[in-house]
């Protein structure tokens, strides 16, 4: 049903026939409108039961502390982290969309970038969970923050963990505003479409009074613009600070220059994987496949198979580096990835990362959903795995071989992790239902322009 | 359908920011504030005992000095609550049959203790000691105030963290001659002649007082 393409040009980021009009109805149409697909039912269903089994394992996690947990001496982080940066990293798919291809003019992240940023925000949701949580008493997180507090101390600046504050709390931030701006014109559409009086309210409310003025959209342009400049730099910092996290402990493995590219580009990799995970669904229940064509998914794939392999280069300087140095700890660190007690964890990730992705050589693969699919589901694996051997396997056995020690996620470990999963699922799946999943306003910049009509213009002079 | 919302709402919603912009600030004062409200600390609050037993009455009128009572005060680091035997030397002749002394004499004849109520309760991760204070010359009005005043028993300080650290950064602003440790309403000018700055230095420098903020001090 998918990538025989239904029309003409295999490369067309929009399908044939479209007009303004026909845009607007089809997307907003979704939401006003549409009658949802039953797989939206079923999955919304699903994931909100897992999404309680997320608020079970906070509240047990309050009642009886960050015991119930599985980190242990000598592991003192777990799933905790791992989760954390598996779920950060997810996230700079949809910033990279946004801003980054933005401001290199890349056409055809327009049909992703919204579901893309949507992905981003609830996947920092989730993300910042983790070490909120992990501080055992969240209600005092504040003290993470710079304020004058009755401890007479501020927190300490030289630590990472104290810049994963700011990084991540900016990136949360600026990934809302950057979302929500993209969607006031937007809003304004669903305001004036809808029929119902509540939509009319609270798509009203959000569209923050936009009439299509020309001023608006000169003002709209240059906010966007310059959220997309603040965007940019956040790409690369947040999980450069994340890899510091690593990076600046004295833990064989960790210690290491490559961590902050490689992570960066790790986070990309993730990221794409999840932006397909998400839009290879939607683009079948909603039948939006003349809007997220296959030239999207080709694209998609090829930036995936870049990453990816800047993330295998990563992986092969990290295991140069080890012998290289000539440290015993270093080398003994390798080799226990190797075939250590965690040597299954070690060789899935370098199948599911480096050696499977590959197919996406295959230009005819990168247009096969069943294929990408598979490959990022792959990723998606792969780059969990990754996190998990990198600060288990790292921490288990270091330096003192009485202080060694084995870890396993707890019961609740793993009802928490599927909990996030079912909260971003649930978080997602309502998103599809009340917002437009496609920027109509973009969209329209992509119509083939009838003559008459400027160029450039986001659509300023469509409609009403 | 009609736009259901008037033009005014484009003013309503602008200042709603400045609204929205006060909340924000108001909160975080708020956050900052609200643990050193005596209402979460009970700074100043007298607290409620078995026995009325007033300072105001056995140190500022009697003159009674303070190890009489809290005798361990200068060796440990627990200042030390009297055993109902250190009041009934005197309360068998004075008060001897007074109602409001029947807790006293009733845990002595069973040898037991009078239950007070604490009134400052450092929290178990916190090491505090007494005795390094008293002898630095930290006198105990410095951190309990004017108890020679006091009715009933209060915490005149907070003992927040940074009420320990804003002394421990600089405590030659409130060191005093050793043998005036145990008086109230001393004061360096009157007595001396000397400021409390000048005095001060130089009794750090006298008594090797050192400035300690290092975490492991109170938290061991
Ligand atoms: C006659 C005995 C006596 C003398 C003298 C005395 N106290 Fe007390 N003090 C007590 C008793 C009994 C209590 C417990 C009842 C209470 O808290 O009011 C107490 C309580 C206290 C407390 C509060 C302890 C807590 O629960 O946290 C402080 C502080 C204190 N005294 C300081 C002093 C100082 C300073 C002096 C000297 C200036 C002094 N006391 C002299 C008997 C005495
Ligand atoms: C040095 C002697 C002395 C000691 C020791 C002493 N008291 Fe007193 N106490 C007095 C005197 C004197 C009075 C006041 C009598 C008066 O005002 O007529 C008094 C009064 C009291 C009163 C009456 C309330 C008031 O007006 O102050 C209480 C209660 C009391 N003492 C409790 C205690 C307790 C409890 C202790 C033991 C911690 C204690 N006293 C130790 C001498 C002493
Ligand atoms: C540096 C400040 C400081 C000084 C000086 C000081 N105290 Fe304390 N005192 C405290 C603190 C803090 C506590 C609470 C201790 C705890 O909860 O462990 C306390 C508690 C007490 C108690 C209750 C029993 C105990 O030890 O917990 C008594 C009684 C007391 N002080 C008496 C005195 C007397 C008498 C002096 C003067 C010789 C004195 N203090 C000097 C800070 C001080
Ligand atoms: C008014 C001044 C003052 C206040 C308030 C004060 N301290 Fe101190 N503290 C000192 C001085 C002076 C020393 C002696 C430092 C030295 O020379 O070693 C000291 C020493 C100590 C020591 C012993 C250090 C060691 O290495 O043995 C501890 C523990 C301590 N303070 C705990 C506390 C705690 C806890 C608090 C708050 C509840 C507190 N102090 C409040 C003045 C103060
Ligand atoms: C002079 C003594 C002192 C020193 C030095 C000190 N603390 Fe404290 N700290 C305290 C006291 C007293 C409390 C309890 C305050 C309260 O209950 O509000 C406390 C509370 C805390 C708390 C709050 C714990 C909780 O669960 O409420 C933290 C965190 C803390 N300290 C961290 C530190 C760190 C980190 C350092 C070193 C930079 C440090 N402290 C140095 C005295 C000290």
């Amino acid at each position: 049903m998918s990538q025989s393409t239904h029309h003409g040009d295999p490369d067309a980021l929009i399908g044939p026939g479209h007009t303004m009009a026909t845009l607007t109805d089809k997307i907003s149409g979704i939401v006003l409108t549409q009658k949802h697909p039953l797989q939206w039912f079923a999955i919304t269903g699903i994931a909100a039961i897992f999404a309680s089994l997320l608020g079970l394992t906070v509240l047990n996690l309050f009642f009886t502390g960050i015991g119930v947990w599985g980190p242990n001496n000598p592991v003192g982080w777990g799933f905790d982290i791992i989760n954390f940066v598996w779920w950060i990293g997810i996230g700079h798919a949809g910033t990279l969309i946004s801003a980054i291809l933005l401001l290199l003019k890349q056409e055809w992240r327009t049909s992703i970038n919204r579901s893309a940023e949507a992905m981003t925000v609830f996947a920092v949701m989730c993300a910042g969970m983790y070490p909120l949580l992990h501080t055992g008493r969240p209600w005092l997180a504040y003290w993470l923050l710079p304020i004058p507090n009755t401890m007479g101390m501020w927190p300490q600046f030289r630590s990472p963990l104290i810049w994963d504050v700011f990084a991540v709390s900016t990136y949360a931030t600026v990934s809302m505003l950057f979302w929500y701006v993209g969607l006031i014109p937007d809003f304004a559409v669903l305001r004036d479409k809808a029929t119902k009086k509540v939509q009319k309210v609270v798509y009203g409310m959000l569209a923050l009074g936009w009439r299509n003025a020309a001023r608006h959209w000169d003002r709209y342009e240059t906010a966007y613009l310059l959220l997309a400049g603040m965007s940019t730099p956040l790409v690369l910092s947040v999980h450069t600070v994340v890899s510091f996290d690593f990076a600046a402990g004295i833990i064989p493995g960790w210690h290491t220059t490559v961590f902050p590219p490689y992570f960066v580009a790790g986070a990309i990799f993730a990221g794409f994987a999840m932006v397909l995970t998400l839009s290879i669904p939607l683009r079948i229940w909603y039948g939006v496949d003349d809007l997220i064509t296959d030239k999207h998914l080709d694209n998609m794939a090829k930036v995936l198979l870049a990453t990816g392999w800047i993330v295998t280069y990563g992986y092969a300087v990290e295991a140069f580096m080890c012998f290289y140095s000539g440290s015993t700890y270093e080398e003994f660190m390798l080799l226990n990835r190797l075939k250590g007690p965690y040597w299954f964890q070690y060789w899935s990730l370098l199948l599911t990362n480096c050696l499977l992705p590959q197919i996406m050589w295959i230009p005819k693969l990168r247009r096969n959903i069943w294929a990408l699919y598979f490959v990022a589901m792959s990723v998606n694996i792969g780059m969990w795995l990754e996190r998990y051997i990198i600060i288990v396997v790292s921490l288990h056995r270091d330096f003192l071989p009485s202080s060694w020690g084995m870890y396993a996620g707890s019961r609740w470990d793993w009802a928490m992790f599927l909990g996030t999963l079912g909260f971003f699922t649930t978080a997602f799946m309502l998103f599809v239902r009340f917002l437009p999943m496609i920027s109509i306003a973009e969209m329209k910049a992509l119509v083939p322009h009838k003559p008459g009509l400027t160029t450039g213009g986001r659509g300023a002079a469509a409609h009403h | 359908m009609a736009q259901v919302f008037p033009k005014s709402s484009n003013t309503l919603s602008k200042a709603s920011i400045v609204v929205a912009g006060l909340v924000v600030a108001a909160l975080g004062l708020a956050t900052i504030n609200i643990n050193r409200t005596t209402y979460v600390n009970t700074q100043s609050m007298p607290i409620d005992q078995v026995v009325q037993f007033t300072h105001t009455h056995h140190v500022g009128s009697l003159g009674i000095d303070c190890r009489f009572c809290h005798f361990s005060v200068e060796e440990s680091s627990f200042a030390g609550i009297p055993p109902s035997k250190t009041c009934m030397g005197c309360h068998s002749v004075v008060w001897k049959d007074a109602p409001i002394l029947e807790p006293v004499r009733e845990s002595y004849r069973n040898d037991t203790s009078v239950e007070w109520t604490r009134v400052h309760d450092l929290p178990e991760f916190v090491y505090f000691n007494h005795s390094i204070h008293v002898n630095k010359g930290v006198g105990c009005e410095s951190c309990h105030g004017r108890v020679d005043k006091m009715p009933l028993m209060m915490r005149e300080n907070s003992l927040n963290m940074e009420w320990c650290l804003a002394c421990h950064r600089a405590p030659e602003k409130f060191l005093r001659p050793k043998d005036k440790v145990f008086t109230m309403g001393w004061d360096p000018v009157k007595e001396l002649g000397v400021s409390q700055e000048e005095l001060g230095l130089k009794l750090k420098e006298e008594n090797h007082v050192q400035s300690r903020t290092n975490c492991a001090t109170c938290h061991r």
